[in-house]
């Protein structure tokens, strides 16, 4: 018998029920071991950098609900800061604390599907529909206010698109109150199951040096001990003005990742409830900010009207920027860094727009994680590095 | 001659009557599983096809048999056929020699114990066959744990079962059934903890269910073993996992909970207890280790492949042989 073998080479992907949407891994196993792991992405890729160059920046606004679709309301907030950043608007006190109330829901909401699917894919079934249950409940209030539940455009250029009831603050209060608890429910769950921490334990372990290397940010980054938070080092919106800690992991596995988004959990909702306790009254949109005066009757609207305070709208952002001019903003979304890029020409039209997509950066980083794993645990760094194939292809 | 043909035209009969209650028991084993798994998680469960559902396996076994019958063109034709029928016969050929009370039973032979685990052996070959023959890299890996994971827990299966054979000192179901009624409490539990500690863990790994089901893990191997199967064949594989899972839930009612009959102590709390029939008895406590499973499946994760050797290897296997020790000892001095 002649010593005549070479690796198997398995095709993970796109059409996998473990790889969080499209996303392909070529792994190179020997038995169940990996050699070699290489992440290939673009399935899912719309061209949303492109399409941004030919739409005015208030219309770019809906594209950015779609690279990460589970947490919308972050990228909404992302791409209005960079604008505003550019043509110098304040936006009012109540806008920054609505804003910092709703990211924060969607980072709740966002981390709610990371543990259903993570915990799906080691196998724990119940947890999944546990997550989506308390999920629902915050879509509900995304609906309440917004009309939509997952792309929600919510934000504006300058402020927010519509005030928030006492309704709605009621329902979320209640939802505040009775969260912990829904969290330790998941936690009893997984964290104190013995194969729960065999599998995640030890498991896909990169360094602090390593991980900045990497690029890597948010939970992916804090689970290897590095303190870093888009949210304390670079405030924005009215995150300087809640109290608010930065979970910190130690090993850098798959339960470190996994325990620093559990306790974002709570930190998340303390930011809610302080922002509801000192969510001040007033405007929600700059009087600088462009926007369309509309008639007050719907039937008086007609084309030529609109189409004239379009005109208008494009005209006043041309004012403001005048020069040829780039702007970055970043904020904390649920995955890590999200940075929006933005080169301007004298149009009201972005010259060039790049995302700075976590998911992107922690995609490249799967070869790393998985090389020497098993084939299990593939499935496990995919779900602890959380990567939405939306915001990885755009 | 007249004989012999009366009794083979009855064993005929036994076993069709067996095999039909045997399949309803399964069909609903897959309803009451869903209902179960679904209330764990805040569902309903099937609840559309009759009242709460009730018609949904009848549904569900019409559609598989009418479904188109793949056969994908790069795979070993005439094992990827045979392989669904040896794992089917494997499960079923079990409950030949499974007695449901001391009057209910196909074949009462003498080495039962050993008969079982050697056919539950062989639905082995129907999973490495179907992993080999599909000619799918993700079957091939399906099959290629399935049998690391059959061989390793067949061993402490086998060492958890010889401390119950010590005791009753018969390889004979019904021996060993009888045997236990001489204890006050009526069953092997409880001397034998140990040993049915190590029956129920191997029991899981047998049959691939969570949290061992590896073989057919679903977020990594898609499927497993049958992932290129569709139709009947499918459910072939489906009925074999369920049947022997009923097989093991018969066998840990055998061999430690006491089969058909009553603990001894609790009839003489509730005397009425007596006047419920042995079969009774014996489908509650089936039912008991079926539930156990779906409880499993709703409640826990699943283990990774190395980490199943370490367990089957490590602490099940030296736990049995403890066990065996022990019970040796004891039976010896006493």
């Amino acid at each position: 018998m002649t010593d005549n073998t070479k690796e198997l080479i398995i095709n993970l992907g796109p059409q996998h029920p473990a790889t969080h949407g499209v996303l392909r891994l070529i792994l190179e196993v020997e038995g169940e071991i990996i050699k070699k792991c290489i992440p290939h992405i673009g399935y899912l890729h719309r061209g949303v950098e492109k399409l941004s160059e030919d739409l005015t920046y208030v219309q770019v606004l809906p594209l950015t609900d779609r690279l990460d679709y589970l947490s919308s309301m972050i990228n909404n907030v992302g791409f209005c800061l960079a604008i505003e950043k550019l043509m110098g608007i304040n936006v009012p006190e109540r806008a920054k604390f609505i804003r910092t109330m709703m990211a924060e829901m969607a980072r709740i909401c966002s981390h709610l599907l990371w543990i259903a699917t993570h915990a799906l894919d080691i196998g724990a079934m119940t947890v999944f529909l546990y997550a989506m249950r308390d999920r629902e409940k915050l879509l509900e209030m995304f609906e309440m206010v917004t009309g939509a539940r997952l792309t929600v455009s919510y934000p504006r250029i300058g402020g927010v698109r519509c005030d928030i009831n006492d309704k709605f603050l009621e329902e979320l209060e209640k939802f505040i109150e009775e969260f912990p608890s829904k969290v330790e429910e998941y936690e009893t769950l997984i964290d104190r199951n013995r194969v729960w921490l065999k599998r995640t334990k030890g498991v896909g372990v990169i360094t602090a040096e390593e991980a900045i290397n990497w690029g890597l940010t948010g939970p992916t980054l804090r689970g290897s001990g590095v303190y870093y938070d888009v949210r304390k080092f670079f405030p924005y919106d009215a995150y300087d003005k809640v109290e608010f800690e930065v979970p910190v992991g130690k090993n850098g596995d798959v339960y470190d990742r996994y325990k620093c988004r559990m306790l974002e959990f709570r930190q998340s909702a303390k930011i809610i409830k302080q922002c509801i306790e000192k969510l001040p009254t007033g405007p929600i949109l700059a009087e600088e900010a462009p926007r369309i005066r509309m008639p007050s009757s719907p039937l008086k609207i007609n084309k030529e009207d609109i189409q004239f305070e379009i005109y208008l709208m494009e005209k006043n952002i041309e004012d403001f920027i005048k020069k040829f001019t780039e702007v970055y903003a970043s904020v904390e979304a649920p995955r890590g860094e999200l940075g929006f890029y933005i080169v301007c020409d004298e149009s009201a039209k972005p010259y060039r727009m790049r995302v700075r997509a976590p998911s992107f950066v922690h995609a490249g980083a799967l070869s790393r994680l998985c090389e020497g794993s098993l084939i299990a645990d593939v499935i496990a760094n995919i779900g602890s590095i959380d990567i939405v194939l939306g915001e990885c292809d755009r | 001659m007249k004989e012999t043909l009366y009794v083979i035209l009855i064993t005929i009969l036994k076993t069709a009557l067996y095999f039909g209650i045997l399949m309803l028991h399964v069909a609903y084993a897959t309803y009451a599983e869903r209902k179960i798994i679904g209330h764990i998680q805040l569902r309903l469960g099937p609840m559309v096809v009759g009242p709460h559902g009730l018609l949904q396996p009848i549904a569900d076994i019409i559609k598989l048999i009418f479904k188109e019958d793949i056969i994908p063109s790069n795979v070993d034709k005439k094992i990827f056929t045979i392989a669904p029928l040896i794992s089917l016969t494997a499960a079923l050929s079990t409950f030949a020699v499974i007695p449901v009370s001391p009057q209910w039973f196909i074949a009462d032979i003498n080495v039962g114990i050993l008969y079982v685990l050697g056919i539950l052996g062989l639905g082995t070959y129907g999973i490495i066959f179907a992993g080999w023959s599909s000619n799918s890299k993700y079957a091939f890996l399906g099959g290629l744990r399935s049998v690391a994971q059959m061989i390793s827990y067949e061993i402490a299966l086998a060492m958890s079962i010889v401390g119950v054979i010590i005791m009753a000192e018969s390889f004979n179901f019904i021996e060993i059934v009888n045997r236990q009624a001489q204890y006050p409490l009526g069953m092997f539990l409880f001397p034998q903890i140990i040993g049915y500690f190590v029956f129920l863990v191997a029991m899981l790994a047998e049959t691939n269910r969570v949290p061992f089901d590896l073989p057919e893990a679903e977020t990594e191997l898609v499927a497993g073993y049958f992932v290129e199967y569709s139709g009947i064949r499918f459910s072939l594989f489906y009925l074999a996992e369920y049947l022997a899972m009923f097989c093991m839930s018969a066998l840990a009612t055998i061999c430690f909970w006491g089969g058909w009959t009553i603990p001894p102590l609790l009839v003489k709390i509730f005397p009425f207890l007596s006047f419920v029939p042995p079969v009774l008895w014996f489908i509650l406590k089936v039912y008991l280790h079926m539930f156990l499973f779906f409880w499993f499946r709703g409640t826990l994760p699943r283990y990774r492949y190395d980490q199943l050797m370490a367990i089957g290897w490590k602490v099940l296997i030296p736990l049995a042989l403890l066990n065996i020790v022990l019970t040796s000892l004891i039976k010896y001095y006493l």
